[in-house]
């Protein structure tokens, strides 16, 4: 064979082509439920919102309630609560976010008791902000749940909620 | 290697062997030459060659009685240590024998760092030696986490969390490896599966490991190439067997002390106390064979960065062969290298304290400086090192230093050629 007819591509390219191409399509067919099937499953998905009845939380008091697994705090915050969360300067923050817009309505703070950094779980009327502080790897949040101290990188996550009634909550 | 040709005496044995070479292979273990000056540093191969099949046997058992349920896991491990026939005693040799493995693994490792058995030629066997390692870690800490206590729950927790610190695809892979929103049931089972792989796994590793050590020889204490056979070497049979097996026995006190009079000392109480995903412990702390690897994590402020820390302090490890530049490879004839290497021992037993302490005042500066350390000895000290430091003269043989000579003549004129280059 000559230099020229090697470079050139001929029939026996185009099948060594089209076959490895069909090949890996088939490989990524066979690969990938073996890969999803580990992702959430349905029944998991199923238990995707849960309803709480919020009427015997006493101002100052907090409860904590299962939602997927996770914990997810609803606290009843007090009047001065509010206002040390609302006074304080965004530019203060290592991820800013307004109070009025973590707590829709001011007297109730829902979110996620996941602490942002590796997802222990923060102990109430704790840490430097008098709010809450994972004793895990040292992240003090204030009465927001917004990170002021430690290693977390985000504000505690403020799951989709909203109130069925006054007296309920449902979240998801 | 042993170059000659075997042929089995009997007949069968050479009907068989023609047919499948085991014979020869038999032959080969047994007559394989080793240097004679090895210490008893080198018996971890066998020991830990022990340790993993001893995790294997126990912990099938333990799969007979165990039930990988989030609602029944915790309760069947109470089954095991109190209905089940010896079952106390099976599950404190296999949660001892992690430890123990964990033990032997580290002095062997450390050995190699020691005498520089990870340098040319063998760079192979060290990369596979640090591949069954953090399959180790990954088996470990999976094991943990099937009694579903507390300790478990959490510190699967906070492992699995590490892959959130991934920007943009970190969450989607948390819930993957998760099967779920938070560690449950989904995630039980499957750690459960793969606990029971990964052994396997190791296992074929350290086939591959005497295999790539087979090839260029065992290293020795004074490091240098030796002729085989010769009269450096022994065979490994019996004069290394009878060594190995006594070093073994030692070390089988030392475990039954474990296993007898305080199996739970290495162990965390809060795993008595069954999973609950509504409290966390005040005070999480890894097993005893991961704090180093903590401290690492909790030393960096920042979350993506701490565990980038962590994992880069793994891969030094990995790519050590390369990071250090050194031609001489026991500390023996390293007189610099020498300080340091007890400086790095001291700064992992520092960061393996640090880790079981509350990440605050003190400790966390201290945490700081030793990490800073950990990765300057690799990644400044040992480069550096290789060109600067004066190595004192290499002997020609094992048996120069005692003997006054050579008993290969070729090999002397090797190694005095090799005493120029350097």
């Amino acid at each position: 064979m000559s230099e020229s007819e090697k470079k050139k591509p001929n029939r026996r390219d185009f099948i060594v082509t089209a076959t490895t191409a069909a090949g890996a399509v088939g490989v990524g067919a066979v690969v990938w439920p073996l890969v999803d099937q580990m992702n959430p499953d349905a029944s998991v998905k199923a238990l995707a919102s849960t309803e709480v009845d919020i009427s015997a939380v006493e101002p100052g008091q907090s409860i904590t309630v299962l939602w997927r697994g996770k914990p997810v705090f609803i606290k009843r915050r007090t009047k001065e609560e509010i206002e040390s969360a609302r006074a304080v300067d965004l530019s203060e923050l290592k991820h800013p976010e307004k109070d009025e817009d973590r707590a829709k309505n001011p007297e109730w703070l829902v979110m996620l008791g996941v602490c942002t950094h590796l997802g222990c779980v923060p102990l109430n009327d704790k840490g430097d902000y008098g709010a809450w502080f994972c004793p895990c790897h040292g992240s003090h949040y204030d009465t927001s749940g917004r990170i002021r101290k430690g290693p977390a990188p985000t504000n505690m996550e403020v799951p989709k909620y909203e109130f069925v009634n006054s007296n309920t909550i449902k979240i998801g | 290697m042993s170059d000659h040709e075997y042929t089995p005496k009997s007949k069968v044995g050479k009907w068989f062997n023609d047919r499948l070479p085991l014979l020869t292979l038999a032959n080969h273990l047994t007559d394989y030459p080793t240097p004679k000056n090895l210490n008893y540093w080198w018996t971890f191969g066998g020991i830990l060659t022990f340790c993993l099949i001893t995790q294997i046997i126990t912990g099938i058992v333990l799969g007979m009685h165990y039930v990988a349920h989030a609602d029944l896991a915790f309760q069947s491990v109470e089954h095991i240590m109190r209905d089940v026939n010896y079952g106390w005693l099976i599950r404190y040799v296999h949660a001892n024998g992690a430890s123990m493995f964990f033990l032997a693994v580290y002095i062997h490792i450390f050995r190699s760092l020691y005498y520089g058995s990870y340098k040319s030629p063998r760079e192979v066997i060290w990369i596979i030696g640090m591949l069954i390692y953090f399959l180790m870690m990954a088996t470990a800490f999976m094991g943990y986490v099937l009694p579903w206590g507390q300790m478990s729950f959490w510190g699967a927790t906070v492992i699995t969390n590490l892959f959130s610190a991934i920007p943009l695809v970190g969450e989607s892979i948390t819930n993957w490896l998760w099967g779920g929103y938070s560690v449950d049931n989904p995630t039980l089972t499957r750690f459960f599966s793969l606990h029971y792989l990964f052994p396997f796994l190791i296992l074929g590793l350290v086939v591959l490991h005497i295999w790539a050590l087979h090839v260029p020889g065992n290293n020795n204490p004074i490091g240098i190439d030796i002729k085989k056979p010769s009269k450096d070497t022994v065979p490994f049979h019996p004069y290394i067997v009878i060594k190995d097996a006594f070093a073994l026995l030692i070390f089988l006190l030392i475990f039954a002390f474990f296993v007898f009079f305080s199996p739970n000392i290495l162990g965390h109480a809060d795993n008595y106390i069954e999973a609950n995903p509504l409290v966390t412990p005040a005070h999480i702390v890894p097993e005893w064979y991961l704090l180093p690897f903590y401290a690492i994590l909790r030393s960096v402020p920042d979350k993506l960065l701490g565990v980038i820390a962590m994992f880069a302090a793994i891969f030094v490890l990995v790519i050590l062969p390369w990071l250090d530049t050194s031609k001489v490879r026991s500390t023996v004839f390293r007189p610099i290298y020498k300080q340091f290497y007890w400086f790095l021992v001291a700064d992992v037993l520092i960061l393996g304290y640090v880790g079981a302490m509350p990440a605050e005042g003190i400790y966390l500066l201290i945490a700081r400086v030793a990490t800073a350390y950990y990765f300057a000895h690799f990644l400044i000290i040992l480069p550096f090192l290789g060109f600067k430091e004066k190595t004192t003269p290499l002997p020609m043989s094992i048996t120069e230093p005692i003997l006054g000579g050579s008993p290969d003549m070729a090999m002397a004129k090797n190694n005095s050629n090799f005493k120029e280059k350097l």
